[in-house]
């Protein structure tokens, strides 16, 4: 069953060239691509349940001079997030793109986008990560520059200047670790590593890239700007999925590789960078005045929320207590990406419909587009995290590693940042709901509502009320 | 003492500083996309250095590997800048 690791990154790679080679029936292959990859990542997922952690060797070639590529539980749970996202956003997106010469520009990049993912995801050396990291960086800068206008442009030059500086830390990084152990193979690292300089060093830039990748604040300047002006279904992948790629790299090395050498200071500096990310972004979202702004300061701050937990899980000793917080951290994580791609997908709905994004002028959307106002809802009940959403359970493991470990501080944070998420909500819905006569317009058809309402209802019923066995998977380390 | 491949890697540090100095303090864009490429030129020497295993030894082929590849995903993503700095240029003089 092995052989499914390849089909993961193989099916969207050949659908990518197939669409570039075949622009006219692209629709087609896409769905088909899409439906293929979704299987192999489920059929990945059940495999690794039943049979535990996954390795792959690329031509053959053993790991050190090949491509190593391996999954566990934790890999198995985000490529199985990126294929339901990515499948929703694919049917949006047949909707969204009128024209057929958007779409022929579209598929290709989308679908190396998909398999930049799916491959940062599977592999299993830093150097293979970095060019991982490269292909996303350069397919999802080429998508948020899809748009075209001035804006976009500048924010996509802007992205691809601040992903490169990202790549090249990254890069000095890993060139540091290579002259130190002479091997770029995670699972040999994470036994071989020592502290030391070298490896220290090695950490910090490898670190600072892949936070001003993941945008923690204070390096978030470039997301807002980048997320707000690409296209619906490209925003919804980017805050959804490409973000959180470099932040589950930023877990493997800090809990994986480098955990021996994680000290209380560095992990309560991940901390307070998180607090700032949870207070600034959820303050910003609440002065938004456009809803893709809003969603995309959101995101700062729910990226926040994922760092707050490295203290924590720092603090903690191995047991019991750990396994549940680090679950919440992927619950928190899983949950934010359904949600997001869902609001974003709501959003390009009412953008299109009504021919602006500006909240102030949402009077009498719940009555034209009750089905998307609904699905903005449903997102905001998991970015808020009321139950029964899987954000719940998140920051109810955080809360709950917050009061064990003593550590208050993030408790108030959590608190003050889910406060205000729920006012940024609830500004959005009072407008949505408010009453205004419209004259009747075409309602949206079903492509353009489902996903998000999917996606919405993903996050909030799916994860909430059917996340138990979350936990037992992400048991299942390489 | 500093031998030749001690000195390549330090300069390759020193090509990386220079690099990121620039990349942070200034607001040009076209200096910006050559000092991100400076940086990696640093990157790259310093992966030359580590290759180096003694006299008379082959170096490591793997840093040359890695160099390779470095090389190839600096220029594209080199091309898309400028690409995109062009479509920016151009937008500024018809408007």
């Amino acid at each position: 069953m092995a052989d499914v690791i390849i089909w993961l990154v193989a099916i969207p790679l050949v659908g990518a060239i197939a669409t570039l080679l075949l622009p006219r029936p692209a629709t087609l292959l896409v769905v088909a691509t899409g439906v293929a990859t979704s299987t192999a990542a489920g059929l990945l997922l059940y495999s690794v349940a039943i049979q535990g952690a996954l390795h792959y060797e690329v031509g053959g070639w053993t790991a050190g001079l090949g491509i190593a590529l391996r999954a566990d539980g934790l890999s198995a749970l985000l490529l199985m997030m990126v294929a339901l996202v990515m499948l929703a956003a694919s049917v949006y997106s047949s909707a969204y793109f009128k024209e057929a010469t958007q779409r022929e520009r579209f598929w290709p990049l989308w679908l190396l986008l998909w398999t930049a993912l799916n491959a940062l995801l599977l592999s299993g050396d830093l150097f293979n990560l970095y060019v991982t990291l490269e292909l996303l960086g350069l397919s999802a800068v080429a998508l948020a520059a899809l748009g075209g206008t001035h804006a976009a442009v500048a924010a996509a030059l802007r992205y691809l200047l601040v992903g490169l500086l990202g790549s090249m830390m990254f890069l000095a990084g890993i060139s540091l670790i290579y002259a130190g152990y002479g091997t770029l193979d995670m699972a040999q690292l994470a036994q071989t590593l020592a502290a030391g300089p070298v490896a220290w060093t090695a950490l910090a830039l490898m670190t600072a890239g892949l936070l001003l990748k993941t945008a923690l604040f204070p390096l978030h300047f470039w997301l807002p700007p980048a997320h707000a002006s690409a296209p619906a279904p490209v925003s919804a992948v980017l805050s959804a999925l490409v973000v959180k790629a470099a932040f589950y790299l930023v877990l493997r090395l800090w809990l994986d590789v480098f955990a021996d050498m994680v000290t209380p200071t560095a992990a309560n500096l991940l901390g307070v960078l998180g607090a700032g990310a949870v207070l600034w972004g959820s303050w910003h979202a609440l002065r938004a005045e456009r809803l893709k702004l809003l969603a995309a300061y959101s995101t700062v701050a729910q990226l926040g929320y994922l760092f707050l937990f490295f203290p924590l899980l720092q603090a903690l000793p191995p047991g019991a207590a750990r396994e549940l917080a680090a679950g919440g951290l992927v619950i928190l994580a899983l949950s934010h990406g359904f949600a997001k791609a869902g609001l974003f997908l709501a959003i390009g709905v009412i953008q299109q419909r009504s021919g602006h994004d500006n909240i102030q002028q949402l009077d009498g959307t719940a009555q034209r587009l009750p089905a998307t106002t609904f699905a903005i809802a449903l997102a905001g009940v998991a970015l808020i995290g009321l139950p029964p959403s899987g954000a719940f359970l998140g920051k109810w493991q955080l809360l709950a590693a917050a009061v064990t470990s003593g550590q208050w501080l993030w408790l108030l944070v959590t608190a003050i940042g889910s406060l205000l998420a729920a006012a940024y909500i609830f500004r959005v819905l009072g407008h949505a709901f408010g009453h205004r006569p419209y004259p009747n317009q075409p309602v949206a058809v079903a492509c353009e509502e489902w996903p998000a309402l999917l996606l919405g209802a993903t996050a909030t019923l799916l994860l909430g009320l059917a996340s138990a066995p979350l936990w037992t998977l992400l048991e299942i380390g390489s | 003492m500093l031998t030749a491949h001690v000195m390549y890697g330090l300069s390759g540090c020193l090509l990386v500083a220079l690099g990121l100095r620039t990349t942070l303090l200034h607001a040009s864009l076209l200096r910006r996309v050559l000092a991100i490429n400076v940086m990696g030129a640093g990157v790259f020497m310093m992966l030359i250095a580590v290759a180096y295993r003694g006299l008379g030894v082959p170096p490591d082929p793997v840093p040359h590997a890695l160099v390779l590849t470095g090389i190839v995903v600096a220029v594209s993503a080199t091309a898309l800048a400028l690409a995109l700095a062009r479509r920016l240029h151009a937008e500024h003089d018809n408007g």
